[in-house]
């Protein structure tokens, strides 16, 4: 079965994010990175989730991940395929697997970063099977 | 100090409804309670301490409801957990009265999520006030049901575990639940009957999902004094446990759950070990659920629940480890979409000898009541608690 558009409910910014929510608008992802014990972190956060230093600062990821696990829900009007990615820099993020078959989803595959407008916010980090 | 020994449970209550269209919320819990009450042989006026959910109690904490049912208290304590609130409260009681903060506690739950036509487990879900993650997950359409669905996932990729095998935790629940006139589900199902089930989210199928019921359930936590100076038979807490588990700065892994730190913690306590065990209340939201617990529990090793569960093996009677035997949330009843309360209930019948006969476990004078709260997906409260007959 073939993906399809849904509507994304907004994601809602705050004095924390905005800044990982702005660079979203530029087609970036960002990550937590520690300056003090050097730990990436996912979702960011201003005080470091793993040391509590405050020396952290946005990074942004490559983009590629694999597959960590998914799943496809089949009970709702459109079908959409949840998932957990593990990005090439370490830390496993949720999202969606979009734009593809959503039948042939595996753990382990290899995806990529794709951004999808949400209704009426900043647009989403998303994944395509590469 | 130890809550070892230092409660007992003296009360119990499990509503009769599945479907509560002709009463209020408030009057749901007012029942339990007068249940477990009159099941203790107390009266309200005894109680002075009182343990809720925040999230099925509205208003402000407890505040409300204390209002509501006319208490008068020395100690209270509304902390959400979700469904394994109780399992925790429990343990709060018995702290509470170990300290002797209160003497007599009380804790109710009540719902009515299938009167309200909520969607449980497929409905996306919405934030009324945002969370610190709330941005970061609700865009993807989180559910509760495709949750826990990736944790099987996972557990299959990982571990080898099977449709099959997690199909005979509903099955062991189905064979109970037929025994129980109150279940909401009483037909005997086989493996094949929840592998042909529809799919909802994959790899979990509609009957690998617990039901949605209205109704509620109170317990009645005392001194040890008090509950010797009831006609019931004495039900001790013996150890106790309790942990968050979270997504840990997004190093994620979403095939164990808290129970490896509160199932450890409450086996310590209790000085006993998972093959003391006689009997098992374990929190069955999901087929999965009750796999992964039994193994973070110890009832088996890490990656084994799958087959640990197959062939009967949760059936009262035939297996080794008789589980839920009211037919848990699977089959019976998970009201206000929070089955850590008859959890404690169905442990304290089996520990009495007041389950149903066909499915009470000879000589249970040891039982465990086990559950996490929230999501396995995301993040949960998991609580365990350890229960002894005198």
């Amino acid at each position: 079965m073939q993906s399809q558009e849904r509507t994304i409910q907004a994601p809602v910014p705050n004095l924390e994010t905005k800044a990982f929510w702005d660079a979203a608008a530029q087609g970036k992802l960002m990550i937590g990175k520690c300056n003090a014990c050097g730990k990436l972190h996912y979702y960011p956060r201003v005080r470091c989730p793993f040391c509590f230093s405050d020396r952290t600062e946005l990074q942004q990821a490559s983009g590629s991940g694999t597959i960590y696990t998914y799943s496809v829900m089949r009970r709702t009007p459109i079908p959409y395929a949840i998932a957990y990615v593990t990005l090439a820099e370490g830390p496993t993020m949720m999202t969606n697997i979009v734009d593809c078959d959503l039948d042939r989803i595996r753990i382990g595959q290899a995806v990529r970063l794709v951004f999808k407008p949400s209704d009426g916010g900043p647009p989403v980090p998303m994944f395509t099977p590469v | 100090m130890s809550i070892k020994g230092k409660a007992n449970i003296v009360g119990i209550f499990e509503h009769p409804t599945r479907k509560a269209d002709d009463k209020s919320l408030f009057q749901l819990h007012a029942e339990c309670a007068a249940g477990a009450l009159a099941d203790a042989g107390l009266t309200k006026n005894d109680i002075d301490g009182y343990f809720c959910a925040a999230g099925d109690t509205p208003g402000l904490g407890a505040l409300s409801m204390v209002d509501y049912l006319g208490l008068k208290l020395r100690h209270w304590d509304s902390t959400d957990t979700g469904g394994s609130s109780y399992l925790l409260q429990v343990e709060h009681a018995a702290e509470a009265i170990a300290s002797g903060k209160c003497s007599i506690a009380l804790i109710t739950l009540a719902g009515r999520p299938r009167t309200e036509g909520v969607a449980t487990g497929t409905a996306p879900r919405t934030a009324a006030v945002q969370s610190a993650e709330t941005a970061f997950e609700n865009p993807y359409a989180p559910a509760t049901a495709n949750m826990y669905a990736m944790c099987a996932m996972r557990h299959m990729y990982q571990y080898g575990t099977t449709s099959e095998q997690l199909a005979w935790v509903k099955v062991a629940a189905s064979h109970h639940a037929q025994y129980n006139p109150h279940a909401m589900l009483r037909d005997v199902v086989t493996v094949e009957d929840v592998v042909n089930s529809p799919m909802i989210a994959d790899p979990l199928h509609r009957l690998d999902c617990c039901v949605i019921s209205d109704g509620g359930g109170a317990i009645i936590v005392a001194r040890p004094e008090v509950a010797k100076s009831l006609k019931r038979p004495l039900v001790k807490i013996i150890g106790a446990g309790e942990a968050p588990k979270h997504q840990m700065g997004g190093a994620i892994d979403l095939t164990y759950s808290g129970a490896v730190w509160s199932g450890p913690a409450a086996f310590a306590e209790a000085g006993v070990k998972p093959a003391d065990i006689k009997y098992a209340s374990i929190y069955d939201s999901f087929t999965i659920t009750v796999v992964m617990q039994i193994e973070d529990l110890g009832f088996c090793e890490k990656g084994q629940g799958g087959r640990f569960v197959s062939d009967g093996n949760l059936i009262s009677g035939t297996g080794k480890l008789p589980f839920n035997t009211d037919g848990g949330g699977l089959c019976n009843n998970h009201p206000s979409n929070r089955g850590g309360l008859t959890k404690v209930v169905e442990a304290v019948r089996q520990l009495r000898g007041e389950a149903h006969p066909r499915v009470q476990v000879p000589n249970c004078d040891l039982a465990l009541a086990h559950g996490t709260g929230g999501s396995l997906g995301t993040r949960h409260g998991s609580a365990t608690v350890i229960m002894e007959r005198e």
